[in-house]
């Protein structure tokens, strides 16, 4: 008998008014698993991050925590979900955002504290250390008191990344943390998120970077049309792919290639 | 040629001056309490609860939609035969006045908050912060910030809005250049002179603001 999973989704469904984006996933994380899900854009796969945290709310369906459902059944099958159960849930799941979305009115260091400070209610003096020590993993001990607008797009992402670990989540969730940086800050990010994955934390990320998945990988998923395609190890899905969709997706990669 | 004459104006300084306190009051009293109203009203309407949202946008409307000096006239003359209640001209004005720039207020309140970006409101969820807590430490910091320009047009409008007070006996800056214009003959030196107080009165609320943007801008 293996753990229970941290997370797990049960016929997960997604719909945008007409639009089918989440076709019944089924998807159970265990601890320490650090997995890269991959897609063409529009085949779910920011969604899928989005609804594990309910920053978007499930259509049908549904996520277990630690093996307890989220949220409450109806008598129609329809699920309840109440805004303060949603919080608490997300305060130990870690989210870093395409757009790093840092909060332009703080410091960076305000950014990492503000969280452990009024969501935890840490005192200040306990939540400004802690918020140092992340900023330092990250390499940004030196840049606390810049405002976000006096740094690089890739010093944003790290301090954002240091804002979701000062809350100590027991999952981290990337959504595309390195598409909006410029090729060369693309490489500060992912060390600091590689730097994560030896600490055996578990780990979701949506990414274009193929290399970097895998490498970083335990598990690597491949979702088309709101489904789950393919999902192994990094080696038999990068290397040997069985669908045509995932041959197709990787081929885009490697047309340029030199 | 006219020759001017302030004789009379020096003289009846201490009317003026009476005048120019009440005006001040007024202001103050109406802004005071049209941030702090229209503060909620904005917030109800950006909550996104229809039922609450419906009345505050009905208010909204009601007070931005009509004359400021019916509004006045109604709090004077009318609201004491609905409630037997006669309020005095000042609270009938100071009310007047502060609903109506709660009004105001509420839309720039509103405007503001929808102006910030949907990743604020999701990085601040991720982190789990309720509705409340975001409001009040992510989105309301950011928001008023772009609120000062609105807010500074609105108290200018305020200041002079005052004036309208006059018609419902309130003894403010207008009403006592009514008073002393009709009792002097002497309209070109009473308005010119009541003009030149109001501009000293409201000025300095213009450079305040200046000052608070810039030093807001700075900041970040």
């Amino acid at each position: 008998m293996t753990e229970a999973p941290l997370l797990r989704t049960e016929a997960l469904v997604k719909r945008f008014g007409d639009l089918t984006v989440l076709d019944g996933i089924d998807l159970a994380v265990q601890p320490g698993e650090r997995i890269a899900i991959l897609g063409s854009s529009g085949s779910g796969k920011s969604t899928l991050l989005r609804c594990l945290n309910f920053m978007e709310l499930p259509t049908a369906g549904r996520v277990h925590f630690h093996g307890a459902p989220v949220g409450t059944a109806g008598s129609r099958g329809e699920v309840r979900y109440r805004e303060r159960d949603l919080a608490d849930l997300r305060r130990r799941i870690g989210m870093v955002f395409q757009q790093f979305n840092l909060f332009p009115h703080m410091t960076a260091l305000e950014n990492v504290m503000e969280g452990p400070r009024t969501v935890l209610g840490q005192p200040r003096a306990a939540a400004e250390a802690a918020a140092r020590a992340e900023l330092a993993r990250v390499g940004l001990a030196d840049r606390g008191d810049a405002y976000p607008a006096r740094l690089s797009g890739g010093q944003q992402q790290r301090v954002a990344i240091a804002r979701a670990l000062a809350m100590q989540p027991e999952v981290l969730l990337f959504d595309e943390p390195t598409s909006s940086l410029d090729p060369e800050l693309v490489g500060e990010v992912l060390r600091v998120i590689r730097a994560l994955a030896e600490e055996g934390r578990t780990m979701l990320l949506v990414t274009h970077e193929l290399g970097f998945a895998y490498h970083f990988a335990t598990r690597v998923l491949f979702l088309h049309d709101g489904r789950i395609l393919e999902d192994g190890p990094p080696e038999r899905i990068l290397k040997t792919p069985r669908e045509e969709r995932l041959q197709q997706f990787l081929a885009r990669f490697t047309e340029f290639g030199f | 040629m006219y020759q001017p004459d302030f004789t009379d104006i020096l003289l009846n300084v201490d009317l003026l001056a009476r005048g120019a306190w009440i005006t001040i009051a007024l202001w103050a009293i109406a802004f005071a309490f049209g941030l702090a109203v229209g503060l909620g009203l904005g917030l109800v309407r950006s909550s996104g609860n229809r039922w609450l949202s419906l009345p505050a946008a009905a208010y909204v409307e009601v007070f931005r939609n009509t004359p400021v000096l019916v509004q006045l006239v109604w709090f004077y003359y009318a609201f004491p035969v609905l409630t037997g209640w006669q309020m005095s001209g000042f609270t009938a004005a100071a009310l007047g006045l502060a609903l109506n720039t709660s009004a105001y207020c509420a839309e720039i309140y509103r405007g503001g908050i929808a102006s910030i970006a949907r990743g604020q409101w999701e990085a601040g969820r991720a982190l789990g912060m309720g509705w409340a807590r975001l409001m009040r430490r992510i989105i309301l910091p950011q928001a008023v910030r772009r609120m000062i320009p609105a807010f500074t047009n609105r108290g200018i409008e305020l200041g002079k809005m005052t004036a309208i007070a006059s018609v419902i006996a309130v003894h403010e800056l207008m009403y006592e250049a009514r008073l002393l214009s009709s009792q002097t003959f002497r309209p070109l030196e009473v308005f010119t002179v009541i003009a030149v107080i109001y501009f000293i009165v409201i000025y300095p609320g213009t450079l305040l603001s200046y000052r608070i943007e810039a030093r807001m801008a700075r900041r970040s």
